[in-house]
């Protein structure tokens, strides 16, 4: 490991990228704009490429710590750093963002070119960077927090992009609230560990934790619970999950880069962080596990009917991520990690093709106004194609060996793992049914929609795509074996070995042919009679209106939360204790002191002379108590005037 | 010495008490604005009178000083007084005190 890695100016660069497009942006020239957001993003991938040297070389390398000198908090017991680790963890992720993140920016430069408030976007983008790398790179749980909320900023800013609209300066709202509720947790569990372990760094919590295997459950099982609701709102999984399909108001290379690729996979990321806590809580990891699997064939199901071919892009994240808790949830850290880092591949590049689709029939996204496309947009369906592939799981393609790897751990979990193996596999069917509904209905058959596409999209948004086609492709030929062992210092190794190769091999075969039903019936349905799907919607009422309404989820939590909370705080808060109390007390004030004024400003006559009789008997009453003492005086005008009083 | 052998104390007292009541009272109840005016300064040499008197009694000589202290801010202010008196006739025509009312709410 060489000396100095300059972990903090990761962050740092695109800090600065933030600043100086965010506050001179208005002023500079489009050219320069460009410059300072792309290398931002590029300075920081070659640090974290620089750094990642000294990892791919050895073997196990150990982590590498960078501490601020100044401390951040110093009270009493409680001490925290400004602290960077970087792991192998860290350094999967780091590479991730800054990846990812470089090749979406490249993206925007082409696909935000003619916007407006270019400079805004950029600066926005760049912020998420800086949080993104902060939150990766932190080596306690406070800093994380930061990043934690940082990311959160950055995402309402950017879903709330186009603020003019309500309806994107509402999702941004709602992707803010609804994550608060997440980081209300997250908060819990810092309070929980700083109380139960008197640190908040990760690895003397760890050190803490191995050096007392005994310890299980109990207060342990109460803070991965509370880490894993704050994980469950980032990474929007059941019943936090309603933000993200909302979240698709923003650009789309935002929901590429912040809403499917780097920033919804920070709860698993935590999750993996923190893992040691989730160890030792058997009922944790089962609850994650659960949560995991019941998103992902919850959001499958609802992607089904999706017409919005964002919306579909969304869902189908929600439920990729639910795939990544339920390999957290079996304790198969590294398998969740490496889906993660596919994911990011495959999905980052559909939501970009999609953008590009978008872009090109001038901002329609109703997949019933596409088709045919594929003549026009030649590399964008190319590229598609191989997404498509790669996320339903298809052998060699990159979700193929992720996907297998968390379906395989939970098999090989036993008992209960069989169940949520079945629930992933009934999800890897509506998965690649979803996928190739949106690819015969946006490529295939005859055109439908009034925009007709001229062109394919300019070179810095094909770029990126086919870099991340190829990704898509290769990015899962490492193998889930070599993947674990390199992690296996950061989440510990790959446990689940009770199984044989045929097990693995059996397992994979059964995907690849659950992937291929869901092919053939999306080619059956869309493909070859197009007149079907609407017959079994017509066929199916109930279920059709309950999935094409998403559940009405967003309906009951509108009625159960929504509703009673603004009721309160309209009629409790509003008008009891705002108008009531404080505005009532205020007037009580305010008219105490007019009234006090009006009565004494009779005083204020004006007359010279009743001004002079005040005056002497003020000046006669003073003389009156110096020259008899009114120690006697007073109590005995007191008793005087209680009796004319008439007692 | 024999001043005070020959009339006691307390009549200088009274005669000062009795001038400042006068001054008082004419303050109080005059609506010429130059005899309320004369009143005040009625007010003063009543004080100034108890002052002359203390300073003999005690042999002090810081009650007389006093006295042309007295003497030379009642110059002043008659002078500015006065002063304020003409203005205020020539602008209202008037020097009864009830009338000059400008300050009242």
């Amino acid at each position: 490991m060489n000396g100095s890695l300059h972990l903090w100016l990761i962050p740092l660069l695109p800090f600065a990228g933030f600043l100086i497009n965010g506050i001179l942006g208005r002023r500079l020239p489009k050219w320069l704009i460009t410059t300072v957001a792309l290398l931002a993003p590029l300075a920081a991938l070659s640090l974290v490429l620089n750094a990642a040297q000294g990892f791919f070389g050895a073997a196990a390398a150990p982590a590498y710590v960078e501490t601020c000198p100044v401390g951040w908090i110093n009270i009493g017991t409680l001490h925290v750093d400004f602290s960077f680790v970087l792991d192998q963890l860290s350094l999967v992720m780091l590479l991730v963002v800054t990846g990812v993140g470089f090749l979406i920016h490249i993206y925007s430069v082409g696909y935000m070119g003619d916007e407006e408030g270019y400079a805004r976007y950029f600066s926005f983008l760049n912020l998420f960077l800086f949080f993104m790398t902060v939150l990766v790179l932190a080596g306690n749980a406070l800093l994380m927090f930061v990043g934690w909320e940082g990311v959160g900023l950055a995402s309402y800013l950017l879903i709330g992009f186009y603020f003019k609209k309500n309806s994107a300066a509402d999702a941004g709202k709602k992707a803010f609230i609804v994550n608060r509720i997440g980081d209300f947790g997250f908060l819990i569990g810092i309070f929980l560990l700083l109380a139960n372990f008197g640190t908040l760094s990760f690895s003397e919590i760890g050190v803490k934790l191995n050096a007392d295997p005994a310890w299980q459950g109990g207060v342990l099982t109460v803070i991965a619970l509370c880490l894993s609701l704050g994980a469950a709102g980032k990474s929007a999984q059941l019943p936090l999950y309603i933000w993200l399909p909302d979240a698709m108001e923003g650009p789309t290379p935002v929901s590429a880069l912040i809403h499917a690729a780097t920033m919804v996979t920070a709860g698993v990321y935590m999750i993996a962080r923190t893992h040691i806590l989730f160890d030792h809580s058997p009922f944790a990891l089962g609850t994650v596990a659960v949560v995991g699997a019941a998103t992902a064939l919850f959001a499958a199901t609802i992607g089904l009917v999706q017409n919005d071919i964002k919306r579909v892009l969304a869902y189908s994240t929600i439920s990729q991520l639910g795939y990544m808790f339920l390999g957290c949830g079996v304790a198969a850290y590294s398998a969740a990690i490496f889906h993660l880092v596919t994911h990011a591949f495959f999905k980052a590049l559909l939501f970009l093709a999609a953008g590009a689709i978008i872009h090109s029939i001038g901002g329609e996204q109703d997949l019933r106004k596409m088709g045919g496309l594929w003549r026009r947009l030649p590399i964008t369906f190319a590229v598609t194609t191989v997404g498509v592939l790669a996320i339903a799981g298809f052998f060699p393609f990159a979700g193929f060996f992720s996907k297998d790897a968390i379906l395989y751990a939970a098999f090989v979990q036993g008992g209960s793992g069989r169940v949520l193996w079945f629930v992933g596999l009934v999800t890897a069917l509506l998965t690649s049914f979803y996928m190739f509904r949106l690819w015969y209905l946006a490529f295939l058959g005859k055109p439908r929609g009034e925009v007709v596409p001229h062109h394919e999209a300019p070179w810095s948004m094909l770029v990126p795509l086919v870099i991340l086609g190829l990704l898509s492709i290769c990015g899962g030929w490492i193998g889930i074996e070599r993947f674990s062992a390199f992690l296996s210092p950061s989440v510990g190794a790959r446990t689940a070995e009770s199984g044989t190769p045929n097990l693995e091999l059996i397992l994979s075969i059964v995907a690849v042919a659950v992937a291929l039903a869901g092919w053939f019936v999306a080619d059956r349905l869309y493909r070859q009679k197009p007149e079907r799907p609407a017959e079994l919607a017509a066929a199916l009422p109930g279920s059709y209106t309950l999935l094409a309404h998403k559940y009405y989820v967003d309906e009951f939590y509108g009625a159960t939360v929504v509703k009673p909370l603004l009721a309160f705080s309209k009629y409790l808060l509003g008008w009891v204790v705002d108008v009531g109390l404080l505005g009532g007390t205020a007037w009580l004030l305010a008219g105490s002191a007019t009234m006090t004024g009006s009565i004494l400003q009779r005083w204020q006559s004006g007359n010279l002379r009743s001004y002079a009789a005040w005056l002497a008997a003020g000046a006669a009453a003073l003389l009156l108590f110096i020259v008899i003492p009114w120690a006697t005086v007073w109590p005995a005008s007191m008793d005087f005037i209680w009796k004319v009083a008439g007692h | 010495m024999s001043l005070t052998q020959a009339v006691p104390l307390s009549w200088y007292l009274l005669l000062s008490a009795a001038l400042f009541s006068l001054g008082v009272v004419g303050f109080l109840i005059k609506r010429n604005l130059i005899t309320v005016f004369m009143s005040i300064e009625l007010m003063l040499n009543g004080v100034n009178l108890s002052f002359v008197t203390f300073a003999h009694q005690w042999h002090a000589v810081k009650g007389q000083i006093f006295v042309f202290f007295v003497m030379v801010v009642a110059a002043a202010e008659a002078a500015v007084g006065l002063a304020i008196i003409i203005s205020v006739f020539r602008a209202r025509a008037t020097l009864a005190v009830d009338r000059i009312d400008l300050m009242k709410l």
